[in-house]
């Protein structure tokens, strides 16, 4: 009995051991700024004077969101963003994969060249796409003139196309990731599905609309919430194209705060934005739970 | 009676196709995938050929896919000098590095502590961390700059490393997959008198590589490309990471479109070798944890 309960206690004091570093690390990084973010978002902080600077302005901060109209266009940008972008890159991926899985031969190599922009660097990327959408003589605009479309769009250039240009590169930047989840989901699917479809006569497109897209939903669901989120936090493809312009056409929620806080030191003001995205990922995240829970209990 | 059954057996026969017309099918749907594929990296043909004109080359139309006269200077240009590229590299090889090795260690011991090893308050402590999981970055960032502010590690690696060596994500990952190792296997170990630490790092460890493979591609692929972090940690040019120190260039280059191009092949590199090494297991392990690189 003496025995047993040492080596209960050797056991806690291991445990506590292995997750000490972690921990540590935790409290420190993660969990000392949440909380201190908590504070920040009923402050206003005039940072440069340190902590003397702060002021207690109570749900101030909160209430400001609703008169700035760079927040404003910020989410309408940032919900344009994403209705377009996720769909698009969803659907692209989900012909890719069905089309990959079964009907194609040099199946590795067409998967490789397919998922290559999503490995590599938003920066180099941005950087990539800058130039080919330069609107004079950029290789873009000449080929769509070259094809008799005197008046392409002004892309990055113009408030009316800055937006649809990144979301178009976002596409093509999310195709290989959205392919693969689906690659992985249709290998779940039993073949007896789509004999017994066969038998029944039903034609391939058909089998893609009733066995395929109803057997991959819990993939659906799956990339939908990482999209999602994903899409709400884009920040990189803007900071480093347009800086949110032309006359904020492509200001997102993630610059918007950036700009706030690393420009403007208003932190209490960035960190009251910075819990309204987590407000919004938390929802999505909800609703798309309760969504895939509802779609199970249905089945 | 006979009739639905005949037509049963048509259907059926048109359903399984002859061979021949079959590879036919194939054949036009890997042509027209083939052309998409081709059009997914033109972005990435175009960089490299542009890399090596010269500026007044650069947006004639038709494009030169293959240049007249290879411009090789273009990366000498780019990688020698005061800003030279191999600063860069060695600057996110260090964080990279490091930040992954550190957090695959300490996300498996938690991991492993939280899965196999009972102790008071574990569940009240993986709860925890599991409610601050969906935390998203733009909320950490903001108070972890007023931290480091105050520890002055602000314009020093250290900002982008410590962050990165403790996180929510490894060990939430890494504890669902010790959590799928039978229970009898450590104990035998213990019977046998082995100590916790020689069953985590001798027994459990080994039976996880493909787990622990998959968090370290991806927290690679997340280091070696972050950008946010970099941008707002980092001020002088010497501690740049390769996104960063790209941008900067480019930034400082304007329509000096060569030689932005030439760095960013330049940037490419070690992403286009893990890519081709690496691609299978990265595959997998997006496929795996569907989570984002």
């Amino acid at each position: 009995m003496r025995k047993w309960r040492h080596a209960r206690m050797r056991e806690q004091a291991a445990g506590y051991l292995f997750i000490l570093p972690n921990f540590a690390g935790y409290l420190v990084f993660v969990l000392a700024p949440i909380l201190f973010s908590l504070y920040l978002v009923f402050v206003d902080w005039e940072y440069l004077k340190g902590f003397d600077g702060i002021r207690w302005v109570g749900l101030d901060n909160f209430r400001a969101l609703g008169s700035d109209p760079k927040f404003v266009e910020s989410l309408q940008n940032n919900l344009v963003f994403t209705v377009i972008s996720v769909p698009g890159s969803m659907i692209v991926g989900l012909l890719l994969a069905v089309a990959l899985n079964k009907y194609v031969y040099m199946r590795n190599a067409l998967r490789t060249m397919i998922f290559l922009p999503y490995m590599s660097s938003l920066a180099a990327v941005s950087v990539i796409w800058s130039v080919m959408y330069n609107s004079g003589s950029g290789p873009i605009n000449a080929f769509l003139r070259s094809v008799g479309i005197d008046h392409p769009p002004g892309w990055l250039s113009s408030p009316h196309s800055a937006l649809y240009a990144i979301i178009i590169m976002s596409v093509w930047m999310t195709i290989g990731y959205t392919m693969i989840i689906y690659l992985a989901g249709l290998q779940g699917i039993s073949k007896d599905l789509y004999e017994a479809a066969d038998i029944d006569g039903a034609s391939k497109p058909r089998q893609l609309l009733q066995v395929t897209v109803p057997m991959l939903t819990p993939t659906t669901f799956l990339i939908l919430v990482t999209q999602l989120i994903w899409s709400f936090q884009v920040f990189a493809p803007v900071a480093i194209m347009t800086q949110g312009g032309p006359i904020d056409s492509t200001m997102v929620l993630s610059y918007h705060i950036y700009l706030e806080a690393f420009r403007f030191y208003k932190m209490g003001y960035a960190a009251a934005m910075s819990w309204v995205l987590f407000a919004i990922i938390f929802v999505v995240t909800i609703v798309q739970w309760q969504g895939q829970k509802r779609w199970q209990n249905h089945f | 009676m006979h009739t639905i059954n005949e037509a049963a057996t048509s259907r059926r026969a048109s359903a399984r196709r002859s061979p021949g017309l079959r590879a036919a099918g194939k054949a036009i749907v890997t042509v027209v995938l083939a052309a998409f594929a081709v059009l997914m990296i033109l972005p990435f043909l175009w960089m490299l050929s542009t890399s090596f004109k010269i500026n007044a080359e650069v947006f004639r139309y038709p494009i030169e896919w293959i240049p007249q006269n290879w411009h090789w200077e273009n990366y000498r240009k780019v990688w020698t000098g005061p800003n030279a590229f191999s600063i860069y590299y060695l600057n996110s090889i260090k964080i990279t590095g490091i930040t992954v090795a550190g957090n695959l260690l300490t996300s498996a011991m938690a991991g492993f502590a939280f899965a196999k090893l009972r102790f008071k308050g574990r569940e009240a402590l993986f709860l925890l961390y599991l409610s601050t999981m969906m935390i998203p970055s733009q909320v950490l960032l903001l108070p972890r700059f007023i931290l480091f502010d105050h520890m002055r590690l602000i314009n020093t690696h250290w900002s982008l490393i410590l962050p990165g060596m403790f996180t929510v994500f490894g060990t939430f990952l890494l504890r669902q997959f010790f959590s799928t190792l039978p229970g009898e296997l450590l104990e035998a170990a213990r019977v046998d008198g082995a100590g916790f630490w020689r069953m985590f790092w001798q027994i459990a460890l080994p039976l996880t590589k493909p787990a622990l493979v998959t968090l370290m591609i991806i927290t690679f692929n997340w280091h070696w490309n972050e950008y946010e972090g970099p941008l707002i940690f980092l001020r002088d040019r010497h501690l740049f990471t390769i996104p960063l120190g790209l941008t900067t260039y480019v930034e400082e280059m304007g329509t000096n479109y060569v030689l932005s191009m030439a760095a960013s092949v330049s940037s490419f590199i070690p992403l286009l070798i893990v890519v081709i090494v690496g691609q299978r297991w990265f595959v997998e392990g997006i496929a795996n944890t569907g989570l984002k690189g």
